[in-house]
């Protein structure tokens, strides 16, 4: 049990040491809960499909449009206007409109299906840390001024990285929160309902082979399409042409009005990409040298086609989200004792892993802070979240958080039923993101010291020397996380009162 | 309750704490690391072991990153066969994570685990930052 864990980091060996304690308590529980993948608890507004191969917005109605359409036209062409060309002048037509159409599917599916480059959430150890460090920065007081920006100079332009809310991150430089899919994205370009996801770093590039060669596409079989009615009405007039092939209207129509606009895209994308620009920068028109004299892009790297390279044959980097990794909940499901603290367990992230004892002892710590502290306060004391306390921490090296028995709200593991509570509190920081600063959960903070909390009853046996426990250091209180502890406390004063 | 616990019955594993090394973004929106030493670290580590650490990770994460021949070459070969190749090889950065993650385990073994301390990878936290897990190693027995 625990003797072996705390005997192997005395002699300082690295070796990864399971949080399974082997009890025979464990084993009849040890498989119900399957193995969940990470996508399947993803906090953002996504649509995963293939268990997680693919990645898409939420909204998706304009995508089947596009596809359509493209299905449509290019099968109307392909049915209809082909066979008449491939004889009146070349077989080559129909092979160069079916290389173009595959490569435009191709390349619309995978702008659709990839990841943009979503930056995952800050887990509760990194935004308490933040947190942390904003507050030093303000002073300590107990009013903190929402955390805004970060300066910082590249290439000699001096530039702001914004605090999202939502992530709880300094946003990198060029990335931006979508607030259709509520995700940080990496080098944000735009949402585009057209392919149905957004465009960030890591599909900018299909994205922008998609859009050119559907322009291809478009004027090819315009071109075509009106080669072949021409040719037709010298043969039997231009009426009764239009009547053998009433299919060609319909595509002519459509290509027309789709020229102008994919063209126009083509074009600003590729002056986008020449620049090194994102859509999101040009329409701000943060390098715009009307801001300034000085005002440059610092991203570019001088010239066209540097950039131009950089953009679509630079490395592509993986994504950060793991999307079909295996949730590492090592939080057993235990005998019914210490049933209180299996919705935490059920609840964590990858993060945050419990030995069994210590989720016992951290669901007694709630129970005795429902019961010792006022419910829904407004202003004052708050509950502390107690860190691990020395008797508690798990001794797992890289796996234990601090011990943090709140179920983390910014990877919100929708496994457990319990935690569905944290929807609505999740979806009150949406609406304040980084436009608006999250100020009135924020404003009533005061963050309670060991010294301030109140000492528990001693209503269970290991309830007095909880009394004198010492926490490391001072808990860090998530807002977010605040209805959801008192609805989770009580109900482990519940189920504990039940056994 | 059929369990009962005493604080004092149970084993006291190391309790942690965690430092996070932050992204430098000085230099553009490269994948690199700030080489500030952070203060809880100074009584476990030198400062010279944990910078050359650092400054390891970021030279790596450039090899990756790198704009060149090489990295064209794949760009356009995996353009041409419609990026069916990766289904068969590892992108480069992808093989360069792979060296990161085997570095990072070997500096913990040899180094970092020996103090008290454990690198995560930073790829196990979105490349947004080095966690670094303070084990401190108390003594507890049933004094409590």
């Amino acid at each position: 049990m625990h003797l072996g864990v705390s005997e192997s980091m005395r002699e300082c060996e690295y070796s990864q040491i399971s949080t399974r304690s082997s009890t025979p308590m464990e084993t009849p529980y040890k498989h119900r809960t399957p193995k969940r993948r990470k996508w399947e608890s993803f906090p953002g507004r996504n649509k995963f499909c293939c268990n997680g191969r693919i990645m898409m917005a939420k909204q998706t109605g304009v995508f089947y449009l596009t596809l359509v359409l493209i299905l449509v036209t290019c099968g109307l062409f392909f049915t209809f206007d082909c066979p008449f060309l491939a004889l009146k002048l070349t077989p080559v037509i129909p092979v160069i409109g079916g290389v173009l159409f595959l490569f435009v599917l191709g390349t619309l599916l995978r702008t659709s299906f990839t990841d943009p480059g979503v930056l995952p959430r800050a887990t509760p150890d990194e935004a308490a840390d933040l947190e942390r460090q904003i507050d030093v920065v303000n002073g300590g007081t107990g009013y903190r001024p929402p955390p805004r920006t970060k300066e910082v100079v590249i290439n000699g332009q001096t530039i702001k990285l914004k605090y999202c809310f939502t992530c709880k991150i300094f946003r990198p430089p060029r990335a931006s929160h979508c607030s259709l899919c509520d995700n940080c994205v990496e080098r944000f370009d735009h949402h585009c309902p057209w392919v149905g996801n957004c465009v960030g770093r890591r599909n900018y590039r299909f994205f922008y082979m998609f859009i050119l060669s559907l322009s291809f596409l478009t004027i090819f079989i315009f071109s075509f399409v009106i080669t072949h009615i021409i040719l037709r009405s010298h043969q039997s007039g231009f009426l009764n042409a239009l009547k053998d092939s009433p299919a060609s209207v319909l595509e002519v129509v459509v290509c027309f009005f789709s020229v102008w606009s994919i063209v126009g895209l083509s074009g600003f994308h590729t002056y986008l990409i020449s620049s090194n620009q994102t859509t999101n920068e040009d329409i701000k028109g943060s390098w715009s040298s009307k801001r300034g004299k000085d005002n440059y892009n610092p991203y570019s790297h001088g010239n066209i086609f540097t950039n131009c390279c950089a953009a679509l044959c630079g490395p592509l980097p993986p994504s950060l989200i793991d999307r079909r990794g295996f949730i590492q909940s090592d939080a057993p499901q235990l005998a019914p004792p210490t049933n209180g603290t299996t919705m935490y367990g059920a609840t964590q992230s990858q993060l945050s892993h419990m030995c069994d004892q210590d989720q016992c002892i951290q669901s007694t710590k709630f129970v005795l802070q429902a019961a010792t502290t006022p419910l829904l306060q407004q202003q004052g004391s708050e509950p502390v979240v107690l860190t691990a306390s020395p008797e508690n921490g798990c001794s797992v090296p890289g796996r234990t958080s601090l011990g943090q028995p709140t179920p983390p709200t910014s990877t919100p593991s929708l496994s457990c039923h319990e935690a569905t509570e944290m929807l609505p509190i999740h979806g009150q920081c949406h609406t304040h993101n980084h436009s608006h600063p999250l100020q009135e959960p924020m404003a009533h903070h005061h963050f309670l010291t060991p010294e301030e909390m109140p000492s528990p009853p001693g209503m269970l046996p290991c309830g007095s020397p909880l009394g004198h426990s010492h926490t490391i250091q001072a808990g860090f209180y998530n807002p977010a996380s605040q209805d959801s502890l008192h609805e989770d406390s009580v109900r482990g004063l519940v189920k504990l009162s039940s056994v | 309750m059929a369990e009962t616990h005493s604080l004092q019955d149970l084993q006291q594993p190391a309790a942690s704490s965690k430092v996070f090394v932050q992204r430098d973004y000085g230099s553009g929106t490269i994948s690199k690391f700030q080489t500030k030493f952070p203060s809880e670290l100074e009584s476990r580590i030198d400062k010279q072991q944990f910078e050359e650490t650092i400054q390891t990770l970021n030279n790596l994460y450039a090899e990756a990153e790198k704009l060149g021949g090489k990295s064209y070459l794949e760009g356009c070969l995996a353009c041409l066969t419609a990026y069916t190749v990766f289904l068969c090889m590892e992108t480069h950065y992808e093989k360069v994570l792979k060296k990161i993650s085997r570095y990072i385990k070997d500096q913990n073994e040899k180094i970092y685990a020996p103090r008290g301390l454990l690198l995560t990878d930073p790829i196990e936290r979105g490349l947004r930052v080095v966690e670094i897990t303070i084990f401190e190693d108390r003594n507890i027995g049933s004094g409590r």
